[in-house]
């Protein structure tokens, strides 16, 4: 018998929003679980586009002098690669690991403002589909000097100044179409999105641990989503700042980064790398969490050095924000200055260092159980070393402004993002797979999905360094055949096919497990943490009670004890231990009270791309629509209470 | 808060509300600082055309500036009167700190205008740039703030009045708005003193 507790529809003004099944079930749901698997579906949609516009990049240079696209769509294929991978795709996809696991990792039984939760995934999604919709309302135009209107077609109406937005470049006078300013605000958009979900990540992890969860008892996933929380909070703030000057400047006839009326060009290059450094860590930092917890689980070891790689972790964030200049050594900047970030470069790569060798650590002497989760983290391992050794190098700073705007740098942050981030959060895709859909993926083409993707990646980024430092040039549309650097580029294309075939293997598994592959049992990777002590799909209250955690790792301990020699051996009640968790996980037997769903979120979230067009378009019925619908979602939102005066009744099972 | 009542959810001890209003209070101090810097780092350099001190009437501005520093102590007294579980009292000061703060607002709306006519316009020059979009975006937080503190005062006016420890809070919404006076403070003596 449990008890279900039912919310009393008759104390508000508007009824509340009740359904569980459906298209309204998921727009108004504050459940963490939802909102993550909804920031993972569509976070995956933008990496397809992403990754497609990459395809389109590459069938241009495949060979020399091609004319597949003409200039400006080229500029704007790039920029909106960059901009929909870093903001569309990475960050969201990191965003749906945090919501779905944080909780159940600290033993919570939801985010500490689900609402708020909601929210940020709502104006994430607003300010993507606001930042695409350049396509259909966007104008690229003509600026004096450059490619004509003509030749801009359809896919050049995209922002074309490039993710890091330079200026002058950006402003007004080179890009004189709207479509920059539908990335500066698509932008901002995100940013506050991104920053809510930062404070609700942090509230999160200081204040909704459960009994026992003491700091250094927490996964060390959770370590690193709260390093990521962080970053994100101080380094929003600075981009959405620099991005409100874009659009004054833009719109306003201010000259901020504008030498005509005394503005600084390179100011908006600190204020851009101010920011975009930590951005780096905040893409990363995640794929470090996640194979922190693979690396254990599948080497049958615990962590080695857990708090060494703890305070790395906050060492790389707090470090991130002192090596942004190192971007800007071809800039203007003071030799002094050069040689202080060039130092600081190299000391950030210690505390990467020191995780790489804790990472070798736990694999050394482990019994290495090689499925596909495991592959990845392996991979992701081998990826991030190259791509780190390739960054170190960009201290040197003759070298770096050597390198400044070549394929090295092309192939070095690829390295980091895809072969590190990536690699990482597919690792954590397959790893969590039958916690989210209760069912196991099938293991055959998993590790086919993995060798194709390592054996495309380096196909496309290995070569990318030697046609870096053979002098291509990043951002150009056209290399002349004369420069002999058409079979290497050939080779990088046919990589980025290889890639697109993988991911095509990953969406069939991916498809076909979640609804046909094998029931997973209970705790299918004798894991370590406490996610896997709860029922898979997880029950929507989590966990039936509070857990208490005893010590790191606290699963683990309760499944093996010691033998004289210091191994690890299964208890005895280990199975039986198995059985009553899931029998307790299913059966609740406390009082349930879950957040109620709430349409404010939704309609709150709205109003923001149509504020954004008021912006560009200079139209006020626009702009009362916009803030017509904030104050709605604002207003129902302060006068709905969390939860609902509860009747509780009681249900036979 | 959002789970069950037999579950954690204060590992701190801290409110969880009022946490997440000091977590969002630490990110706007980025904000301003972004602000401020760039105002500090053009200000040393030549620009043509008026300049603020042709224009500013620091009198008039110390008079509005005094005027929202008298709306935190109003906060607190609302405050006070609400731990003393006086609705009527809190919701006196709740309306008395809105007003305050709509005072200065129209303090600095007149003084935009008053710059404008007289030729220190958002474009005239990089600095009058920077002191807009700084001055104004700290406004922009004021007006937030009386529409905070006005719908506090609404929902104030139910039956079942205003409580601390539920429902939109009065305390955090006090400590925004302290956080609000206190940006004052340092983009006066930043923006007209120094």
């Amino acid at each position: 018998m449990t008890k279900i507790v039912e919310p009393d529809k008759q104390t508000n003004i508007f009824r509340r929003p009740s359904s569980e099944y459906g298209i309204w079930s998921w727009i108004t749901t504050v459940d963490h679980k939802k909102i993550g698997i909804m920031y993972g579906y569509a976070a995956f949609f933008f990496l397809l586009i992403g990754g497609l516009e990459a395809l389109f990049l590459r069938i241009q240079l495949a060979q020399p002098d091609n004319n597949f696209l003409s200039a400006a769509e080229y500029n704007a294929m790039f920029t909106m690669h960059g901009t929909t991978m870093v903001f569309l795709a990475i960050m969201p996809i990191s965003a749906a690991f945090f919501n779905y696991l944080l909780p159940l990792q600290i033993g919570a039984r939801d985010v500490a403002f689900p609402r708020l939760n909601a929210l940020s995934f709502w104006i994430w999604t607003f300010g993507g589909i606001f930042l695409y919709s350049t396509f259909i309302f966007g104008t690229a135009g003509a600026p004096e000097g450059g490619y004509l209107a003509e030749e801009v077609g359809w896919l050049g109406n995209a922002p074309n100044g490039g993710w890091f937005g330079y200026q002058p470049n950006a402003g007004f006078k080179y890009s004189p179409g709207t479509a920059m300013d539908y990335w500066a605000i698509g932008l901002q958009i995100l940013g506050i999105s991104s920053l809510v979900s930062a404070f609700n990540f942090i509230v999160t992890i200081l204040n909704m641990r459960t009994k026992g969860m003491r700091f250094m008892r927490m996964p060390v996933f959770t370590w690193m989503t709260f390093a990521v929380a962080f970053l994100l909070a101080f380094s929003l703030p600075i981009i959405a700042i620099a991005l409100f000057y874009v659009t004054f400047d833009r719109q306003f006839g201010t000259t901020f980064f504008l030498t005509e009326g005394g503005g600084d060009p390179v100011l908006w290059q600190h204020l851009f790398w101010l920011f975009g450094h930590p951005e780096v860590y905040i893409l990363i930092l995640p794929a470090f969490g996640i194979v922190s917890e693979i690396l254990p689980t599948f080497s049958r070891k615990p962590l080695f050095g857990y708090p060494a790689i703890v305070f790395a972790g906050f060492g790389i964030a707090f470090i991130g924000f002192g090596v942004w200049a190192h971007h800007m050594f071809a800039s203007a900047i003071s030799p002094v200055a050069q040689a202080g970030f060039g130092i600081s470069t190299m000391v950030i790569a210690v505390p990467t260092g020191v995780k790489i060798f804790n990472w070798l650590g736990t694999i050394w002497g482990g019994k290495l159980n090689l499925k596909t989760p495991m592959l990845f983290a392996l991979g992701f391992i081998g990826m991030f070393v190259i791509g780190g050794l390739s960054g170190v190098t960009h201290s040197i700073v003759p070298a770096d402004t050597q390198q400044t705007d070549t394929y090295y740098i092309v192939a070095h942050f690829h390295y980091v993002l895809f072969g590190g981030a990536m690699f990482g959060i597919f690792g954590g895709l397959y790893y969590w797979f039958p916690k989210v859909w209760g069912r196991m993926y099938n293991e055959t083409l998993g590790q086919i999905h993995f060798w194709t993707m390592l054996i495309g990646f380096n196909l496309t980024f290995g070569p990318m360094h030697w046609l870096g430092l053979q002098g291509q040039i990043r951002r150009t549309w056209v290399y002349a055949e004369e420069t002999n650097l058409g079979f290497w580029n050939l080779i990088v294309s046919i990589g980025a096919f290889i890639i697109a075939l993988s991911i095509l293997i990953f969406m069939a598994n991916w498809m076909y497990s979640k609804r046909k592959g094998e029931i997973a049992p209970f705790d299918p990777w004798d894991a370590r943490t406490i996610e896997w002590t709860i029922p898979s799909p997880t029950p929507v209250w989590n966990f039936s009670k509070a857990p208490e955690v005893k010590s790191l790792d606290d699963f683990w301990h309760a499944k093996y004890g010691e033998d004289e020699e210091g191994r690890a051996v299964r208890r005895e009640s280990a199975d039986d231990l198995l059985l009553q968790l899931e029998e307790e996980g299913l059966n609740p037997e406390e009082e349930i009270i879950l957040p109620n769903p709430s349409y404010f979120p939704f309609v709150l979230s709205s109003g923001l791309p149509f504020i954004g067009y008021a912006v560009i378009y200079k139209s006020i019925p626009l702009a009362l629509i916009g803030v017509v619908l904030l104050l709605v979602g604002a207003f129902g939102w302060a006068t709905e209470p969390l939860e609902e005066e509860f009747n509780t009744a009681e249900e036979e099972e | 808060m959002s789970s069950g009542h037999n579950y954690p959810h204060e590992s701190t001890g801290v409110e969880t509300r009022k946490l997440g209003m000091w977590v969002f209070l630490s990110t706007e101090i980025l904000f301003f600082g972004t602000l401020i810097t760039t105002f500090m780092i053009f200000k040393g350099r030549d620009f043509p055309g008026i300049k603020l001190t042709d224009v500013y009437d620091i009198p008039f501005t110390s008079v509005s500036s005094f005027v929202l520093l008298m709306s935190s102590l109003t906060m607190v007294l609302a405050h006070n009167a609400l731990e003393n579980s006086d609705q009527e009292k809190t919701r006196v000061w709740l309306l008395a700190t809105a007003m305050l703060g709509s005072v200065f607002l129209a303090g600095q709306i007149y003084e935009f205008t008053e710059f404008y006519h007289k030729g220190f316009e958002l474009s005239t020059n990089i600095f009058s740039s920077t002191f807009y979009v700084l001055t104004g975006f700290h406004g922009l937080h004021v007006f937030i703030g009386v529409v905070f503190l006005i719908g506090l005062w609404a929902i104030g006016q139910r039956q079942q009045g205003l409580s601390l420890d539920s429902g939109f809070n009065l305390e955090f919404i006090a400590l925004y708005w302290h956080f609000v006076d206190i940006v004052w403070i340092v983009l006066f003596t930043v923006v007209y003193l120094i």
